[in-house]
């Protein structure tokens, strides 16, 4: 049985973070230059590894119907375009977005427990969490309590991930997966952003996410570095492969291959599959594809030619 | 004590800034004596690329503004040159060892250019579009608008060239990627900076230096690029190539005629190239 104290003990047990050394890392990793065959290679990786998403209050069905067929078909010009991993969308949509999809074998996601702020009582957030699952979705979006984390309530938060991954179990016995959003925008200090990439990795979360997207800044370089860093050490020492999810802000098929760079150098290739990696994005599906295009027809596209949702 | 010369180092004119080339090359451009005159930035086609983004971004703003405004802002750029014409006159002598005299000519001839054009914003609607007579009860006008990014090669005419390619392409609500004169390449930016002074928002002109040969077939073939004028292309083989590639998205094309004498009163036809004529039905009130 876990406490409080025995896992601020833990917690704060991790070596701290070295901010300059991190942030130059980072740097240093995005400076690669990736070309020719290992480009395509990067950029059919990334469209594998999309989770397109559309998280707006005026989606409607329609938005979600279209964002379903692009995501099986990104480039309907192009059949060896790669379908993405996932759509994302809010509980609601995921009938409509199941429903689409069909047995195409890309994922419904859905944000749960009360997404972005996760300010809602426990059980609206566990009802908010089955209702998704019962729709059909694949995987699970929760947010964490930033207010109870940055106020020390580490137990709260643990015990949090743990009832939403049991309320992930469907009737059949198998279970969505869980992702586990920690807003990184708002815990001021990459100390913190170890801390609960540890707490969520041991409470069973399948992936790591850093953002809402609703949030500035969202995804960083130094952010993801640390959080591929803990996901490399976590399978050291316990033999389980946690996943992880940068999402929001990267906009361009050149930050996207950074990331890959950076997943490569710092977890290690088992993480370059869909099955591990994510990236949660709309605009940068479209970027992907106008490279794609530019690679494959040698002359430089543009956004007429594709849709834009 | 003998003070140090203070020298430009000329770059590009991107998005409204002055960046150097992404490919961090540049070559040497000699005066008309055959003396190093300055260095100036080799354009890549990743330059080229970045200069459509930036047009086609600017493009809605600018198309959108009133023709009105359009012509108060490229007057204003007559304005500032005027203001700057010793440097230009002293740039035109050097680079193009023409005489004080001509320089001035070209000088006075560039600034009235801008002036005329200008003075077309408001009027070129007004001269091309109609009322078309149909038989129905509907009101049938075609007006026309302007086509997008336009990608321009200009001519070798360094100042008054490069305005009378830019200047019609701009004022009926285009946005331009223009290649300056490979040889002449020096007073295409510093234009750029009477332009960057002048109120014209960043990315409606973009001048990029360097190889025409290397730059045009990229701009050519863009998909995002709706026109191409190849003014200053003096070779026929690379024209065609560059028309063949442009035909993929059914780009308007101007054909080449490097050897136009730019002091002469240019024709309604550099506005009209880059405009698409739209037809709307309105049914009249019975």
């Amino acid at each position: 049985m876990r406490s409080d104290s025995s896992l601020r003990r833990f917690l704060h047990g991790l070596p701290g973070v070295d901010q300059v050394g991190c942030e130059a890392r980072a740097a240093g990793l995005g400076t690669r230059s990736i070309k020719t065959t290992s480009k395509a290679y990067a950029i059919d990786l990334a469209i594998r590894m999309v989770d397109l998403t559309t998280l707006e209050g005026a989606d409607t069905h329609g938005k979600v119907r279209a964002l379903a067929s692009k995501a099986m078909r990104p480039d309907p010009a192009d059949p060896s375009c790669p379908a993405t991993a996932a759509v994302c969308v809010y509980p609601d949509m995921v009938g409509t977005a199941k429903q689409t999809l069909g047995d195409s074998g890309v994922h419904v996601a859905a944000v749960a427990t009360a997404f972005p702020s996760g300010r809602a009582s426990m059980d609206i957030k566990l009802a908010d969490t089955r209702d998704a699952v019962e729709a059909g979705a694949d995987e699970i979006d929760m947010v964490i309590d930033r207010g109870a984390f940055l106020s020390g309530r580490y137990l709260d938060v643990y015990e949090e991930i743990v009832q939403v991954k049991e309320a992930c179990a469907r009737a059949d016995g198998s279970s969505a997966h869980l992702k586990v959003i920690f807003e990184t925008g708002e815990l001021q200090t990459y100390d913190n952003v170890r801390r609960v990439s540890w707490l969520a990795m041991m409470a069973g979360g399948h992936f790591i996410k850093t953002s809402t997207g609703k949030v500035q800044p969202a995804a960083t370089l130094p952010v993801t570095l640390i959080m591929l860093e803990a996901v490399r050490d976590f399978r050291e020492q316990t033999g389980q492969m946690v996943g992880v999810k940068p999402a929001g802000g990267i906009k361009t098929t050149k930050d996207a291959i950074k990331y890959l760079v950076m997943v490569n150098e710092i977890a290690g290739p088992d993480w370059l599959d869909p099955d591990w990696f994510r990236f949660g994005a709309s605009t940068l599906l479209n970027d992907l594809l106008m490279q794609r295009t530019k690679m494959t027809t040698g002359r430089y596209s543009g956004p007429d030619y594709f849709t834009l949702d | 004590m003998s003070r140090i010369d203070v020298r430009k180092t000329y770059k590009l004119y991107i998005n409204g800034q002055f960046p150097r080339s992404e490919s961090g090359r540049s070559y040497v451009v000699n005066d008309a004596k055959g003396r190093l005159m300055a260095n100036a930035a080799q354009a890549s086609r990743k330059d080229a690329r970045d200069a459509v983004v930036a047009a086609r971004a600017a493009f809605g703003g600018w198309s959108g503004r009133t023709a009105y405004n359009r012509a108060q802002v490229v007057y204003r750029i007559a304005e500032v040159l005027e203001g700057r014409r010793e440097q230009f006159e002293a740039e035109l002598r050097a680079s193009e060892g023409v005489s004080a005299a001509k320089a001035r000519t070209y000088v006075d001839a560039a600034v009235d250019r801008l002036v005329w054009y200008a003075g077309w914003a408001d009027k070129i609607t007004q001269v091309t579009g109609n009322a078309n007579p149909v038989a129905g009860p509907y009101f049938n006008l075609s007006t026309p608008e302007p086509s997008g990014v336009i990608a321009v090669v200009a001519p070798r005419g360094a100042l008054l060239g490069l305005i009378s390619v830019v200047a019609p392409a701009i004022i009926t609500g285009n946005t331009v990627v223009v290649i300056a004169s490979e040889q002449n390449p020096l007073t295409a930016i510093t234009l750029g900076e009477v332009m960057a002074t002048s109120d014209l928002p960043g990315g409606v002109v973009n001048v990029l230096t360097g190889s025409v040969a290397e730059i045009a077939p990229w701009l050519a073939s863009h998909m995002d690029v709706n026109g191409l004028d190849l003014t200053g292309v003096t070779d026929a083989d690379q024209a065609r190539e560059l028309e063949v590639a442009a035909a993929d998205n059914l780009k308007r094309v101007r054909r080449p005629a490097p050897d136009t004498d730019w002091l002469l009163e240019p024709a309604l036809d550099r506005m009209t190239r880059f405009m698409e004529t739209k037809t709307v039905w309105h049914p009249i009130g019975v």
